[in-house]
Order: C-alpha cells, then structure tokens, then sequence
C-alpha cells in the first residue's frame, strides 16, 4: 500500500507522465532528427564502406572508439552512486539515484554500438561467438560488456519496481488503458508486503555488490584492449585503474549535469538542492585528484626516462596537440578542484560548469590516449597522403558521435515521462529523515 | 597429399610467369586419381599438369618426391590454391625465414609491384613496402624493405577474436579473409605497421577470378584485413615469393631455417653462416616478438642511398619527404 507521503509526491509527477507539452514534442523531434542523420551516415559508411571515415591503416581506430570509451566510462556513474551510496545507506542519495541508473543504462545501450561501427564486416558479427577465442581480450570485452548491460538492467528493473507498483495503484492518474496495463504487467503483482519488501531489499543488495564489481571488470577489460598491445602510450601497467577512475570520474561529471537540467527543467529544486551538487561535486573533486595522478604517473614515467616512440609521442602530444593536453589534463583536473574545493566557488552552477568542462576533457583525454599512439608507431609512417599519416575525422562520424548523444537524451526523455525521475518509493520511506537528505 | 608434394627448391628456378588458373576442384580429382595408386613417376608429377594446356614448347626441370628429374612444358604446370581449411596446416618439416640484404637494396621496388600484381592488390594496400630509415642523426640512411616478419610470438594472433589469423607449423601467418570480421585490433597489435585494411571494395580485387585461399591472399574482401604471406602457394610448387624474384638486384633471400638453407633465386647460402658473417639481426628484437625475417646490414653498400631516388613516381617520392634525411638534403 502506497503510503501518504508517497501519493504526495506521485501526485507532483503525474503532470509529466500525463502530459507532454509542445516545447517537450519538439526536443523529442529535434532529437529524433539527429538520430536519423546518424543514421544515414551509416547507410553511408556501409554502402561506401569505411573509407567514409577519417580512419586508414595507421589510425585504425577513431573518435568511434573514443565514444565507445566515453559512454562505457558514464555508464559507470550509475553503478557507483546508485550501487556504493546504496551499499553505505547514504540517505542524500534517494532523490538522484534513479537519475543516476537511467545515465548507466543508456550509456551502457549506446556505448557498444561505437565498437560495432569500427567493425569491417557486420554481417560477420556473430563470429565473435561462435569461433570466439578466449585468448582475445575482445571476447573477454564481449563476455564482460554483455554481463554489465544484463547486470544492470535487472538492478534498474528492481530499483523501479516499486515505482512502477506505485502507479499502478495511484488512481487520480490519467493515462490510457494499455499504459496501465504496462504498468501492471511491469510491477510483476509487487503490492509491497513485508515479505516481498525484504526480498526486494535482498536482491537490491546483491545487485547493486554486483554491479560494482562487474563495472570494474567491464572498464578494466576495455583498458586492457589497448594495454595489451605493444604500441608506445598504450603498452602500461596503469590503464586498467586509470581507466576505472577516469569512466567514475566523467561519470560524475555527467551526473552533474543531469541533475542540474531536470533540476530546471522539471522544477526539482525542492528534491535536489545544493547538498546534492556539493556531494556529487566532492566526489568528482576525489576523481580528479585521482585521475591527475593516474595521469601524471604516466606521463611522467613516459617523459622521464623515455624510449625513443615514448619520445615520439610525447614530442606529438605537446606540439600538434598541445591545447587539446592543457584542456584534457591540466584544466579537466584543476578546475573541478578549485570551484569544489574552495567555498566561496562553491555554487550549483558553477560545480555544473566545471562538470561540462570535465567531460569535454574526459572525451579529449580519450582522444588523446587513442588517436597520436596510431600516429607514431614504430616504424615511421612514409605516405604521401596527408589522410593516411594524420587522423581526420569525417562529417560520417561526427554524425553518428551527435546521434549517439541525441539518442542520451532522447531517452533519457522518454524515460522521465514513463516514470518518475525521483524514486518516489525510496524518498517516501524516511520521511523523518526528509531533513537531513535535502537539507 | 603429402606424398605429392615436390621438393619446394626446383633445380632451376621454373618461371617467372603467372601462375596457370586453374580450378581447384579440377586439382583434388587429378591428385586423388595420382594417389589411388599410380606408381610411376609420370602419374605423380601429373596431377600438377594442366595437360589440356597449350604447351608452349620451354621446358622446365622439377625434382620428383622419387627423386627423379623430369621434363615437363613450363605453360602447363598448375599452382593449385589450397582450401581455407587446408591452409591451418603448415608445409610438413618446414620452418621459413627471409633474408633481406640491406645492403644491395636501391628502392627499385620490384619486389612492391611484383607482389601487387600478383596478389591483385590496389595502390592503397601494400603488402610490401619500402622504407628510408635513418637510425639516428649521425648514423647512414639505408632503403629498408618491409615484408610481413611472421613472428614466432605474432601479437595479431593472439588478439583476434574469431581465429581469423593464425600461425602455422611452418612459421607462416596467415589471415582468412572469410572469418576475418575486420575488428582490426591485429592492426593496432602489430608493432610493425605491416597489418593493411580493405576500407573499401577495390576493383583490382575482382581481376582474380579463382577460388579465395588464404594462401594466395586474393581475391581480397571489403572491410577485412590482409598482409604480406610470403607466398606459400607459390611454395607448395617449389617456387620462391613474388618479391624474392621481381627483386633485380637479388635483395631478398628466402629458405628453410632448419635445412639452414636460404636463395634469392641465384645465390645460395648457408643461412646460419651468412647471418654469423654478415652480422644478421632482426628489426626490433627488443620487442620479443621473434621475426622469421632477418636483415644484414647496410654495410659495404653496392648503391649510394641517392639511387633509390631514381626513377621513383611522383608519388612514390613525396612519401620520403618528411624523412630527416631528406629534410637535411634540402637544407643543403
């Protein structure tokens, strides 16, 4: 049985799963719009074939790989803040985390598309499973990728369960019969007894442990691709943690963001106030500090005592790509330090500014780990053909880079309008507590 | 099968030709009615005979598994491709190795354009290529041509996630362009930049029209991966790679590292001594990926680096531009 507090706050949704007003149809469309510009670019990039893009034989792997990273890394913002603040019982956590597992589930429904349009022969796809080799770090990212997105749909599906129950016993809302039907058929007859709430609570536990330990495993992998290999930049011990502080890190970035758009958009100030932004901002602060170590140790060690391609790179990275280096790893890691660490700085949108400016730097730095390794291989790249020796990325990529992240919020649309982008059940719960979550 | 095969080293290098089309089907009926019992030395030397061919009247010698010398017409002698399953299996009691003299080479790229047209490759992918390196500032510049190293410890082999590329017992890497899902990760794997993609269809891939092996190497396919293979089609017949033959100055030694025994067609060596006398190394060893593919260096050279400048397309030249060698020559 839904509680009092519980309709309170169902009540103040129910104008957004009702209703969608034009402002709202149109983003949809525009959106829509840019997915399908996506995908004609890769009508394109098959019929044409891969020449469409920026990438040849030295750069073999472009900006699709530096998204399949990026929304891997996001996706992990989810399965940190919902699954950690979960396991310590952090109250403050109750009105963002569903925000936090719609960015995990999305991300992690976008992420793996990128890797699939580096692959030469699709119709071949399936090869990956049935002659898979074991031996291959992709199949180690085949099993992990697939085992996450499993992992975390059920924890998501747990996570709104409640919620979905919710609605379908809430009465004053008015949407069509097949949608209550949906509701229905989702909420799987949760009428919220004891019994089913301690089994609820068990299996959100066991999940959310879960969840943690597979997203470590499912960013290591992904670090492991490019460790594994001999190439200069790549060839380092670090990455594996280095990228698991770096998917948390922009993931924290992201959430930001997030928040502060429903924040507006949705009027939710009374549900995420600045002790959220603090909070989440804290976190991306510890990040940071991690990340600029990571980052530091490798290239220091790179610079100091330099082979001659470690030389190479180097010498790259701090010429052709200087700006892109100062943005991605000075200024990424400094700014979130000084608006977070320093009180006065300390502001909803400043903390949001400095989160828009640490993803741009999480894609760089991605950018920057993939993109000048191909550039300086071993053997000096002798072409005549400027395409061939330096990474131009083509309007084909760009495209499907903007679709991707069209295809972000478009769900993330669609699924506030389904359901209620606060978990309600959760917030209900500790209505003693209201206080020290939203302070 | 193996009973057919002849001795991989004719006495007198056979031709310099095309190699005969021929079906493949055509060559299993013919060798399974050889092995059902021709004894004779005629019936097993047949079944690599077109003798439905024209014959073009040039007699070539080949040496008989029997041991025999026998005469055959150089136009109707078939290379038979073996079939992809066939291909995981490396020539019985071989081990191959190349030998590139670093210093006879002066950038003529024979071996480039022999490989090209026989592997029906387009302009974009090389097999084969030819670079100007230049160790350090104070150290000589020196034409470096780079095949595919077949390394004992093949990076690309252990990345790839179907088993589209594999080591056989004979030391060659091979790729199968029909499991190959062009995932690309043996390109980023290898150290050696050796690994080129078909990032789009090429109409040269369509000049060949017999059946694909991953011997040959051809026909190739859109949006998979291929490489140099050292030609073990033209091996299985007794003859040595495209490259080791286009080569006019006799650059590229190809042998058998456990006969110890290495030739470019017209020089034989001891491969074991010319490594010894020579100072053989091999590219990179720091790596440890142990390359079947060895190189003397540069000394004593037969060609002034400038040579290798000779002739070269337009195109051709521009690529040596950015090379600290030629940079300093124009300062000059």
């Amino acid at each position: 049985m839904a509680s009092e507090k519980e309709l309170t706050l169902l009540k103040e949704f129910t104008p957004q799963i009702e209703h969608t007003n034009i402002k709202q149809t149109v983003w949809m469309i525009f959106l829509a719009a840019v997915i399908v510009l996506g995908f004609y670019a890769l009508y394109v990039q098959i019929t044409e074939g891969h020449i469409v893009t920026g990438m040849r034989d030295n750069v073999v792997w472009g900006i699709y790989i530096v998204n399949f990273i990026f929304f891997m890394g996001i996706s992990y913002a989810g399965a940190l803040i919902s699954g950690t603040l979960h396991l310590f019982k952090a109250e403050w956590r109750k009105p963002i985390i569903r925000i936090a597992e719609f960015i995990t589930i999305i991300a992690l429904l976008i992420g793996p598309c990128y890797i699939l349009l580096c692959i030469g022969r699709l119709d071949r796809l399936y090869y990956l499973v049935i002659f898979g080799r074991i031996q291959s770090p992709i199949t180690w990212d085949v099993i992990a990728i697939s085992t996450d997105i499993f992992g975390c749909l059920i924890f998501l599906y747990l996570a709104l369960l409640r919620d979905i129950a919710a609605i379908r016993d809430f009465q004053e809302i008015r949407i069509p019969k097949w949608k209550r039907k949906i509701y229905t058929f989702l909420a799987l007859g949760y009428t919220g007894t004891p019994e089913q709430k301690e089994r609820l609570h068990k299996a959100t536990d066991i999940m959310a442990a879960m969840v943690i330990a597979i997203a470590v495993i499912v960013y290591s992998v992904l670090a492991w691709i490019f460790s594994v290999t001999l190439q200069p930049g790549w060839h380092s011990t670090i990455f594996g943690p280095y990228f698991v502080i770096a998917a948390v890190f922009s993931g924290c970035g992201v959430m930001i963001v997030v928040m502060w758009l429903f924040r507006k958009i949705y009027h939710l100030e009374k549900y995420i106030t600045i002790k959220h932004f603090v909070n989440v901002g804290v976190l991306m602060l510890i990040l940071a500090a991690l990340f600029g170590y990571f980052t530091f140790s490798d290239y220091l060690t790179k610079w100091y005592g330099s082979e001659r391609n470690d030389e190479l790179l180097i010498n790259l990275l701090f010429d052709k790509y200087y700006w892109l280096f100062i943005l991605s790893n000075y200024i990424g890691v400094l700014l979130p330090m000084i608006v977070v660490g320093i009180k006065k700085f300390r502001t909803i949108n400043n903390i949001t500014i400095s989160a828009i400016i640490v993803i741009l730097a999480l894609w760089v730095n991605r950018y920057l780990i993939v993109v000048p390794t191909l550039e300086s291989p071993y053997l000096p790249i002798q072409d005549s053909r400027p395409a061939w020796i330096f990474y131009n990325s083509t309007w084909i990529e760009w495209a499907l880079t903007a679709a991707g992240v069209a295809f972000f919020a478009l769900a993330f649309t669609i699924g506030s309008k389904l359901i209620p982008i606060i978990n309600v059940s959760e917030l209900a719960e500790s209505p003693q507590e209201e206080e020290k979550i939203l302070e | 099968m193996k009973s057919l095969t002849l001795n991989p080293f004719p006495l007198k290098e056979a031709t310099d030709g095309q190699p005969k089309k021929s079906s493949r089907r055509d060559f299993l009926k013919k060798s399974l009615v050889a092995g059902a019992g021709v004894v004779a030395t005629g019936g097993l030397i047949e079944a690599y005979l077109d003798t439905s061919a024209a014959e073009s009247g040039e007699k070539v010698k080949v040496l008989t598994t029997t041991g025999e010398i026998v005469e055959v017409d150089k136009s109707q002698i078939k290379y038979p491709r073996i079939s992809r399953k066939e291909s995981h299996q490396g020539i019985p009691g071989k081990k191959f190795v190349m030998v590139i003299d670093l210093a006879r080479c002066k950038n003529a790229r024979a071996c480039v354009e022999g490989c090209q047209k026989a592997h029906h490759l387009p302009k974009d992918q090389e097999f084969m290529k030819v670079y100007l390196l230049q160790d350090t500032e104070n150290t000589a510049p020196y034409w470096f041509p780079k095949p595919c190293f077949h390394c004992d410890n093949p990076l690309c082999v252990s990345v790839c996630p179907v088993g589209a590329t594999y080591k056989r017992s004979d030391g060659i890497v091979l790729i199968d362009n029909e499991r190959c899902i062009g995932c690309k990760f043996c390109i980023t794997g290898c150290p050696y930049s050796t690994r080129v993609f078909a990032w789009r269809h090429y109409e040269e891939f369509d000049e060949d029209t017999q059946p694909y092996s991953p011997e040959a190497s051809s026909p190739g396919v859109e949006g998979t991966v291929s490489k140099c293979d050292f030609c073990p089609d033209l091996i299985r017949v007794g003859k040595l790679p495209y490259c080791v033959t286009s080569c006019p100055m006799g650059v590229i030694y190809f042998g058998d590292i456990d006969e110890d025994v290495v030739t470019n067609g017209a020089e034989t060596y001891q491969f074991s001594k010319l490594i010894r006398e020579r100072a053989g190394y091999r590219y990179l060893e720091i790596l440890g990926t142990r390359p079947s593919v060895y190189y003397l260096p540069p000394v004593e050279r037969q060609f002034p680096v400038d040579r290798g400048f000779d002739g070269l397309n337009e195109e051709v030249e521009k690529r040596y531009e950015s090379t600290p060698y030629v940079q300093k020559q124009r300062r000059k």
